[in-house]
């Protein structure tokens, strides 16, 4: 009796295997193809840009989509990097370029030193007005730069420093966020440590060089990648104050390379745009062991 | 070496009163072991002491020089915190080194006294390490190296072995006993710990709720305790206290339990009928067949060598007797003696001990009560 009910479990248990198996295949193909559909949203852009920039003028002009590398693509960088868009800006690539370097390193540099002060100043010191002038750093977290833009506009123009890099950069060093990252970091400190070195006979200039400054390494190499690409990335506030191409930065060159449909030189505009891809991208990808390192392990 | 005067520090946080006024005179290269539950002001005295919080009222004075108002770094102190406090991105040697490059002393002197540090502490090969390579009694060391090398007037010690494992803490207490002998360094130690307050201490302040409940030599703390809070907190297990009145005469204490047990260390000098405590450490009961305390016993705990057993009186107070050799079974009754000898009395009211007139029962050791003089 035993042997024909143990055949057909067998055999049931051999289908419902391979139902399994068949299910498990069928879901890997869903999820494989909505991936794929993912990456393609997301890259496909960026290898368009990438393709119309080895093109000639004529190509993307004539409303193709060239999904194929032309022949023209050293020309084009040499064209975009030295002389820019003859038919718009004229301004080359290589200044705006330097323009938004120095932005971008001056904000992220600024932005470190400010915030690292006063988020020790706020974490280590007891004074009158202490959660005064923390909350008010906090606040401005709330509030979206275009509502202080006006008035920053207003401020820097009397100031008379429309058109310099110190108009370009200075209203952008302040920043609550870092400023709030370090004053976390700040409180992981144990206590001991602060008075370890004050028995050490260890001031708090010497404190905060000595022991909160080495410790605050991967936080800052944090903010670094971070302060970095917003610095770059600035639109709103670069299209106001600058207004000639002395310090414009590349991603409003870019705008400005766009003229009339006709009066665009789409090639160069490509190539301009991968260019201007390339030092954010270098940033993360040179710096990203330590980018993760400081947002997820505070050293103790 | 120096000494170490504390003269009527108060604190108070807030509206609460921390420390009521607690005096102390520490000896030159003396070893003062600050013990008590948690809570009670210890580590609040040590750091005023360090100079790491503001004492409300009272004075710090170090080698007779009042340091009240200075800050940490110029009184000349060393501390050895609780979980070590070690600079993390420091090497060992850079951690020993760090207060010495602050006084800006010549690079010669300073690696020189590391390294003398080190060899004292067994330090030498680990000394480029980072603290978090190192296990826990090699941090404990760092961070006593780090407070030698500065040969500071006085060493502060909170707690320092409290985060270790239980063989570990034992070795390093037998280490910093010896280190501070050897160096003769005056220091104030704070522990909670009993046994590490016993071994450790040339004297010990038990302190409770903000006082300094006794300030005595180990030995006179356990064998005569101030009063009924210091007879509870040192000596493990803690002593039995049973409820008794003074018998006419004042000669002998009737306790509730049954038993009248004679004073033959003299006359209390008090009303008959007097409320008293009378203390009983476990060790010191005796089981005999005689026995006038009859012990319910409820529960037998196995120490090895020996044995605690918990139990019951007639008059529902409880009671513990640490037994060698055969133990009882619970359920069982068990017939205690009261050596008369080995009875504390106490005032129920206050919880002040009441000694004898006679007062011959006075075991401190000649040599300590010599050395106390000395200190004096």
């Amino acid at each position: 009796m035993h042997a024909p009910v143990a055949a057909a479990a067998l055999a049931e248990a051999e289908r419902a295997t391979r139902a399994a198996d068949r299910a498990r295949r069928t879901g890997a193909i869903v999820t494989h193809a909505i991936l794929i559909l993912g990456v393609a949203l997301f890259a496909l852009p960026i290898w368009i840009v990438l393709m119309g920039s080895t093109h000639d003028a004529a190509t993307v002009s004539r409303g193709e989509v060239p999904l194929l590398p032309g022949s023209e693509g050293l020309a084009n960088y040499l064209t975009a990097w030295g002389e820019g868009s003859a038919k718009t800006t004229r301004a080359p690539v290589s200044a705006m370029m330097l323009n938004s370097f120095v932005m971008a390193l001056l904000i992220t540099f600024g932005k470190i030193a400010i915030s690292l002060t006063s988020a020790y100043a706020v974490v280590f010191f007891r004074f009158p007005g202490r959660m005064i002038a923390f909350w008010s750093i906090f606040i401005t977290l709330m509030l979206p730069v275009e509502v202080r833009i006006f008035p920053t506009f207003k401020v820097v123009s009397d100031l008379g420093l429309v058109n310099t890099y110190a108009g370009l950069i200075v209203p952008l060093i302040a920043s609550a966020t870092a400023t709030l990252l370090f004053r976390q970091f700040f409180l992981t400190i144990p206590d001991e440590l602060v008075e370890a070195a004050k028995m050490d006979g260890a001031g708090p200039m010497r404190f905060f060089k000595d022991v909160v400054l080495p410790l605050s390494t991967t936080n800052m190499a944090a903010l670094f990648v971070i302060m970095f690409v917003y610095g770059w990335n600035q639109y709103l506030w670069p299209l106001l104050i600058t207004t000639t191409g002395d310090v414009e930065t590349i991603v409003i060159g870019i705008v400005r390379m766009l003229g009339s449909e006709a009066d665009t030189d789409w090639h160069i505009v490509m190539a301009t745009t991968v260019m201007a891809l390339i030092p954010p991208v270098a940033v993360v990808i040179l710096m990203q062991r330590w980018f993760v390192k400081g947002l997820v392990e505070s050293e103790k | 070496m120096a000494t170490l005067t504390v003269e009527g520090v108060r604190k108070d946080f807030a509206g609460t009163h921390v420390l009521h006024g607690i005096d102390l005179a520490v000896g030159e290269g003396e070893m003062i072991v600050i013990v008590g539950a948690s809570g009670c002001g210890k580590t609040t005295l040590l750091r005023i002491v360090a100079g790491l919080e503001t004492a409300s009222a009272g004075r710090i004075l170090i080698d007779g020089a009042d340091v009240t108002r200075l800050e940490p770094k110029d009184r000349d102190i060393a501390m050895v915190f609780q979980n070590y406090a070690l600079y993390p991105h420091m090497s060992v040697f850079d951690n020993m080194a760090y207060g010495l490059k602050i006084r800006g002393l010549p690079k010669a002197e300073i690696a020189q006294r590391v390294q003398q540090a080190a060899d004292l502490l067994g330090l030498g090969a680990l000394l480029a390490r980072r603290p978090r390579q190192l296990s826990g009694g090699q941090r404990q060391r760092v961070a006593m190296g780090r407070a030698i090398v500065r040969e500071p007037k006085l060493f502060l010690f909170d707690e320092p072995l409290s985060n270790l494992d239980a063989k570990l803490r034992v070795q390093m207490r037998a280490e910093i006993k010896r280190l501070q002998r050897r160096l003769g360094v005056t220091s104030l130690y704070v522990t909670h710990d009993q046994v590490e307050a016993m071994t450790l201490g040339d004297r010990l302040v038990v302190m409770h709720q903000g006082r300094a409940e006794q300030v005595a030599t180990p030995m006179e703390v356990w064998s005569r305790p101030a009063n009924t809070f210091v007879a509870g907190f040192i000596g493990a297990p803690a002593m039995n206290f049973l409820a008794a009145t003074l018998a006419p005469g004042g000669e002998a204490a009737v306790l509730k339990a049954g038993p009248t047990i004679p004073f033959i260390d003299g006359r209390r000098p008090l009303p008959d009928g007097t409320a008293l405590t009378i203390g009983i450490r476990p060790e010191h009961l005796v089981a005999a067949s005689d026995g006038a305390l009859a012990l319910k016993v409820d529960l037998v705990e196995p120490l090895g060598a020996e044995a605690l057993v918990h139990g019951l009186l007639p008059s529902g107070e409880e009671m513990t007797v640490r037994m060698s050799g055969s133990s009882p079974l619970p359920g069982a009754i068990l017939p205690l003696s009261v050596p008369p000898l080995n009875v504390h009395v106490f005032e129920a009211e206050s919880g002040r001990r009441m000694d004898g007139l006679h007062e011959f029962r006075k075991v401190q050791p000649a040599a300590s009560v010599a050395k106390q003089a000395a200190d004096r």
